[in-house]
């Protein structure tokens, strides 16, 4: 298809402007699944350029303590896949243009059943999914199907990304790439610039997708940092912990307010 | 032997690790390359004559095997039917199937280079023998256990930190085993070019499916030479227990081209399927993916997976390998359950009129046998796997029992 995707839109507005993307990572239902919507209009009002929107899952291997956490009491809060494309169909109703990723693991959408979720995220205004543990050997289906829809399938790559599955992967790879910093988990601490940059510059040479950074980002310091390499800088851990400390809905939205209107002010400097 | 035509059970998994639709590596990106390196070496190791040699020598020599094949003849007598062949991995070192792939992964450790080792455990079993193998080749251990298994598990909690591992309880999800698998694989992800990650059953992303598996085999080897000698036939039945399903499927592999061979893996029907409280993926769950394969799982409606129940700790697992998952598809293995208080009367049963106190794990397939048994005729020869022995759940037993011990 040739129409646009937001995300595309996103990152062809920011090439122009010379500016780099801004990626925020908040649980679905963490802080109350009646608050999600409005704070994800928050992230947006602070200086998001693209929402990742966690699905929650009961065992989510990928991620540190701090987004664990999140998602059980999302769980507890009656979060679902489904839940999530309800909430960005209400995002969608106000919010038009920012791009929505749904970011999870692949349980919750096999039994929904691969075709019916890429459906129902078409239907909700997602514009594209992030699936944690769908590497490219057998993500072939549901890219697919992402793809007749116009959503797109975002891979992660990491230090240990083979040559080979750099090619492969950035072949399959539809919005951007996001680059994973570190060898760990979400929240990590032990970010090393000078390898983000080394294999970004390697990466770069494999595909023009926009190549985004995450894991270990924590404020705007580090994420102007990691996104001088690249087309962006995703944060997640600081923001799920923001959420988990706010008393109300208030203090969550004024908490995510000041630190994405920092790494915002940051990464545009 | 197989028919034309038929499967050759011994061809599986395919090159990607899948047998038929089950299996496979769903694992986030960072781990693929680890999991490259693994099936590289694996592949290369095989059927490399020393590599061999130095896993029967530790076999033979340090776990204590060939395990022998006992017939039970009072069980047989009270069960009423066909002869009931007890293969005792409970006689192995550390008293269970466990260590026939912890000593084989060891082995897989020591060619890595890599000097530390990490494991998932429920019951403990897994985490002693992992323990157990790193404290004679001198490589870090650490075990990851959930916080709720450690507190019912406190001798071998204490067992793996005389081993000098470490032992780290698990406060994530519902503090169990599969909690457990999920941290182990936190932690690989970070420390991977220094750990080696032993899984304990014949799940997890390929290729380990196929090698624990593999090391396992020498069960039913075992059990088909043993059953020519003993008795000049092969067996009519096989009997397991399936929580993961390493001890099953270690005792089946050998005998699936076998077509006269019928197998029963015994699933842990806890407080019974209808009450929805018990680990019997097979028989009441559905495929999905969980700890990178596809599978059978005890999920809800939205994928999210539900905690299971079962008096064995071993057994207590929302998944299973998934090559049982094909198994049982394709009709070549019935998955049946035994519920708590079969297990239970098994247990109590096998220990009065054998002398042998069986692991509540194994007590499942005991008590499916004697079922099985009954409807055969005398003449006709069961092969059991004892796959552990039961001095670890006595607490267990006692506190059921109203006994402080």
């Amino acid at each position: 298809m040739t129409e646009q995707n937001r995300i595309d839109c996103r990152f062809a507005r920011l090439r122009g402007e010379g500016r780099k993307a801004l990626v925020t990572y908040i649980v679905a239902g963490d802080g109350g699944l009646e608050n999600t919507v409005a704070l994800m209009h928050q992230l947006v009002a602070s200086g998001a350029d693209i929402i990742e929107l966690g699905v929650p899952f009961s065992d989510p291997m990928a991620e540190g303590p701090v987004i664990q956490k999140g998602h059980e009491r999302a769980l507890a809060n009656g979060a679902s896949l489904r839940k999530c494309l309800g909430l960005v169909r209400d995002f969608r109703q106000v919010d038009a243009e920012t791009p929505v990723i749904l970011m999870g693991y692949a349980n919750p959408i096999q039994r929904m059943g691969e075709r019916a979720f890429a459906d129902a995220a078409l239907e909700a205004g997602v514009d594209g999914a992030l699936t944690v543990d769908l590497p490219a050997e057998e993500a072939g289906p549901l890219s697919a199907l992402l793809a007749e829809r116009n959503l797109r399938n975002i891979f992660l790559l990491t230090p240990t990304t083979s040559e080979e599955r750099i090619r492969e992967i950035t072949g399959l790879a539809s919005g951007f790439v996001y680059y994973v910093s570190l060898k760990g988990v979400t929240g990590a601490g032990h970010l090393d610039l000078d390898s983000v940059r080394d294999n970004l510059e390697h990466i770069r040479t494999f595909t023009d997708l926009p190549l985004c950074v995450g894991f270990g980002i924590k404020d705007g310091t580090s994420a102007r940092s990691v996104s001088a390499h690249g087309d962006g800088a995703i944060v997640g851990s600081v923001l799920v912990s923001a959420v988990d400390e706010a008393a109300d809905l208030a203090a969550a939205k004024a908490s995510l307010g000041e630190i994405v209107s920092e790494m915002r002010q940051a990464l545009d400097r | 032997m197989s028919k034309p035509g038929a499967i050759d059970f011994s061809t599986f998994p395919d090159a990607s690790g899948h047998f038929g639709p089950y299996g496979g590596r769903f694992v986030s990106e960072t781990l693929i390359g680890a999991l490259d390196e693994l099936q590289a070496m694996y592949s290369r190791l095989k059927d490399n004559p020393e590599f061999v040699a130095a896993f029967d020598y530790d076999l033979a020599h340090y776990v204590g095997r060939p395990s022998p094949l006992y017939l039970a003849e009072r069980l047989t007598q009270q069960a009423g039917g066909a002869r009931i062949w007890l293969k005792r991995e409970d006689l192995n070192h550390t008293g269970a199937h466990k260590v026939n792939n912890t000593v084989g992964q060891a082995l897989l450790a020591k060619h890595s280079g890599k000097r530390r080792v990490i494991a998932e455990t429920g019951a403990g079993q897994h985490g002693v023998a992992t323990a157990t193998v790193a404290a004679r080749l001198g490589l870090q251990c650490t075990v990851y256990m959930g916080a709720e298994d450690v507190k019912r598990q406190s001798p071998n909690v204490y067992r793996m930190k005389l081993l000098g591992a470490e032992v780290v309880p698990v406060q994530s999800g519902s503090k169990t085993l599969k909690d457990a698998m999920n941290e182990a694989m936190r932690d690989w992800v970070t420390n991977v070019d220094n750990t080696f990650y032993i899984i304990g059953t014949v799940a997890g992303p390929h290729p380990y499916p196929q090698l624990v598996r593999d090391f396992n085999s020498i069960i039913g080897r075992e059990a088909r030479r043993q059953s020519l000698e003993q008795f000049g036939q092969l067996p009519d039945a096989l009997v397991a227990c399936v929580g993961g399903g390493s001890n099953a499927i270690g005792l089946f592999h050998p005998f699936l081209n076998d077509s006269e061979v019928q197998m029963f893996g015994v699933e842990a029907g806890g407080e019974g399927l209808s009450t929805g409280r018990h680990a019997a993926p097979l028989n009441d769950g559905i495929p999905g993916v969980l700890h990178g394969n596809r599978t059978y799982l005890m999920e809800d409606e939205d994928g999210q997976i539900i905690e299971t129940h079962s008096v064995s700790a071993g057994l207590d697992y929302p998944g299973v390998g998934p090559e049982h998952a094909w198994l049982k598809d394709i009709g070549r293995v019935q998955y049946v359950t035994a519920d708590d208080k079969e297990a239970l009367e098994a247990f109590r049963r096998l220990t009065r009129t054998e002398g042998i106190l069986p692991a509540l794990e194994s007590s499942h397939a005991v008590a499916y046998a004697m079922k099985l048994a009954a409807e055969m005729a005398p003449e006709q020869n069961i092969v059991v796997n004892l796959s552990g022995r039961g001095d670890k759940d006595i607490f267990t037993v006692a506190a059921i029992d109203g006994i402080e011990v």
